[in-house]
């Protein structure tokens, strides 16, 4: 029964975590077809970011919960200026090239914007505690979890329910999925597709960006933490099918809790399992769980 | 001279084979090392070259690289160290994996086809890593293998080294070229193109690219057989992980699809530049890496090959 909420509860913070980036790969994927591996420096970049604002913060006399607005502010910095750069410099002359090439010119930006880390923060990991130990820890069924991890449950919530109300509910939400479901027509519409292309990205590159600076308090912030997260979001979207945020709720929890469950009662499979499903799913729908059926164009 | 099956690339891949025997002899050791695991990482992306004429790109081929490394180094666990014996087997278990995982595999298209091999490549990564007996995220330390008996020491292991590579690679590099000239393999820009015509023609595209796909397996278990045996170790960062996939396609993209022989000297820039970048600026080699493939998708979308092209037709505007 204790095994059972924990793998529970560990799940739904992993689900969240997972969540929180891949939903900006996918909401990337969804309007501009484009598998952007940059985002696992979007995170990166993210975690340095908050960890150095909220060491920053922490200097001051300020009042201590405003180091989660320093969290948020890490995301907004990092997500705006790099979405807007690599949009308009490099991903703008793209759109009309081969799929795989696009791929690889985010592997190639990826591997540019790791280095660039390594130029700004040099490889000493950062901590960035504080946050952390503010929030203290909570006891559930004789167990003991860190608030903190267990607000990133609550984010997700947020976050998805944001993305949600903004695509169903506004103006620009409907906007955009004109430009998801035919991106021609859209256009011939009176649709500003650029605007939407440019927005779409930094939106998607806040998000990845967020879920970096919002894991940040909890980990130990040092280089390589992007080349992980990445394929994991790949699986998480794969699964869920691209381009769908439901999709990504569905992929995140069942990753999240199925490697919860793999820590705890089969450590070595840790790993194997989150590919495993990912490969099962894409055999039985290639197209994953909850991806809009599309025309076969001949 | 010049018949159906000899041709100016095969005539040049031959002077280049009996250069490169001569020069094994004279060139300094850091050369050797640099052309061994260009041959290894090249021999990949031939393969990788194979399938992207039929439109198919795989960010998975660790996995066969992986695969044949690893297969190769637990047969010197087990105290085998002939080199035929273990590129036999890693290539060859690289191959079965690919037959199986093909029956699978080519029924995807575009980005699943890339993703679904990422996918199967992490499975072996993951078990790689959670292996314990297999040295895990360290690896283990492959023995010095022999040739028939041929026992080399000191530097004339990597002498003897180069030279059992550049055979087998000249083998299946011809072996390559001539299968892209046959109607099988002239089929696969026509599959690329489009495919319900290709089955119209009465080829069935599930079958061209299930050969393809295999022998793509083929090479990569082989090039990883190779590396295995130069570097004297493996470990699943620099065998078998996702970046490990992305430099093959790298190297791919920097050579371009036009020709077999494209694909060695892009390996050799690709290894040139990393090599060079690492002396120079350890700390920004992926920089520089990254930096340079930019560069190529950037302002030589065709690869080096397009080079060579635009020689040989400089009256003759570049495809479209």
């Amino acid at each position: 029964m204790q095994q059972l909420i924990v793998i529970l509860v560990d799940g739904l913070v992993f689900s969240s975590y997972l969540f929180m980036v891949a939903v900006g790969l996918t909401v990337i994927f969804g309007v501009l077809k484009i598998l952007n591996v940059a985002h696992g420096a979007f995170y990166a970049f993210g975690a340095y970011m908050s960890a150095t604002l909220i060491g920053a913060y922490y200097e001051t006399d300020l009042p201590e919960y405003g180091g989660f607005v320093a969290i948020f502010a890490a995301a907004l910095i990092v997500g705006v200026f790099f979405g807007f750069v690599l949009e308009r410099g490099l991903l703008r002359f793209l759109y009309h090239r081969d799929e795989h090439i696009v791929v690889l010119a985010t592997f190639a930006m990826f591997l540019v914007l790791e280095d660039v880390l390594l130029m700004i923060w040099g490889t000493d990991p950062y901590f960035a505690y504080q946050p952390m130990a503010l929030l203290g820890s909570v006891d559930i069924a004789d167990l003991t979890f860190d608030v903190y991890s267990l607000t990133l449950i609550g984010l997700a919530v947020i976050v998805a329910l944001g993305l949600w109300l903004g695509l169903t509910q506004t103006k620009w939400g409907k906007l955009l999925l004109a430009v998801i479901y035919d991106r021609e027509i859209s256009q011939a519409m009176g649709i500003n597709v650029t605007v939407v292309f440019l927005a779409t990205f930094i939106i998607g590159a806040i998000m990845g960006a967020l879920g970096g600076a919002y894991i940040a308090p909890t980990i130990s912030v040092s280089p390589g933490i992007g080349v992980e997260v990445i394929v994991l979001a790949f699986a998480v979207v794969v699964i869920g099918g691209m381009g769908s945020i439901p999709g990504a709720i569905i992929g995140s929890l069942l990753v999240g809790i199925s490697r919860a469950a793999a820590v705890h009662l089969f450590p070595e499979i840790e790993l194997f399992v989150i590919y495993a499903i990912m490969a099962g799913v894409l055999a039985i729908r290639p197209e994953g769980l909850f991806a809009p059926a599309q025309a076969r164009k001949i | 001279m010049r018949s159906k099956y000899i041709d100016n690339t095969v005539i040049g891949l031959s002077i280049a084979f009996v250069v490169l025997i001569f020069a094994d002899f004279f060139m300094a050791e850091w050369v050797r090392f640099i052309g061994l695991q260009s041959l290894a990482r090249g021999a990949v992306a031939l393969g990788l070259l194979i399938l992207w004429r039929s439109g198919l790109v795989s960010f998975g081929h660790a996995l066969y690289f992986g695969f044949g490394a690893y297969a190769a180094a637990m047969m010197t666990l087990i105290g085998y160290r002939d080199a035929f014996l273990l590129v036999f087997v890693g290539t060859a278990v690289a191959g079965i994996l690919a037959f199986l995982l093909g029956f699978l595999l080519r029924r995807y298209r575009g980005i699943f086809f890339a993703l679904l091999n990422l996918a199967f490549s992490m499975i072996l990564y993951g078990v790689i890593v959670k292996t314990e007996a297999l040295g895990s995220t360290d690896g283990f330390s492959v023995l010095t293998p022999t040739f028939l008996g041929y026992a080399p020491k000191g530097e004339a292991v990597q002498t003897t080294l180069f030279l059992f590579t550049l055979a087998f690679t000249y083998i299946i590099t011809i072996g390559a070229h001539l299968y892209l000239k046959t109607t099988l393999g002239g089929m696969s820009m026509a599959v690329r193109e489009n495919e319900i015509r290709v089955e119209y023609l009465g080829y069935s595209a599930e079958r061209i690219i299930h050969v393809k796909y295999v022998f793509s397996g083929l090479v990569a278990g082989f090039g990883g057989a190779i590396m295995a045996m130069a570097i004297g170790q493996v470990d699943p960062d620099s065998m078998a992980n996702w970046t490990v996939s992305g430099e093959f396609v790298f190297i791919t993209i920097l050579s371009g699809i036009g020709n077999v022989a494209a694909t060695f000297i892009g390996a050799l820039v690709f290894e040139l530049i990393r090599t060079y970048a690492f002396e120079y600026a350890p700390q920004f080699w992926q920089f520089i890496l990254g930096g340079s493939l930019l560069a190529i998708i950037m302002f030589l979308p065709e690869g080096i090959w397009s080079l060579v092209a635009r020689l040989r037709r400089p009256q003759k505007a570049p495809s479209p």
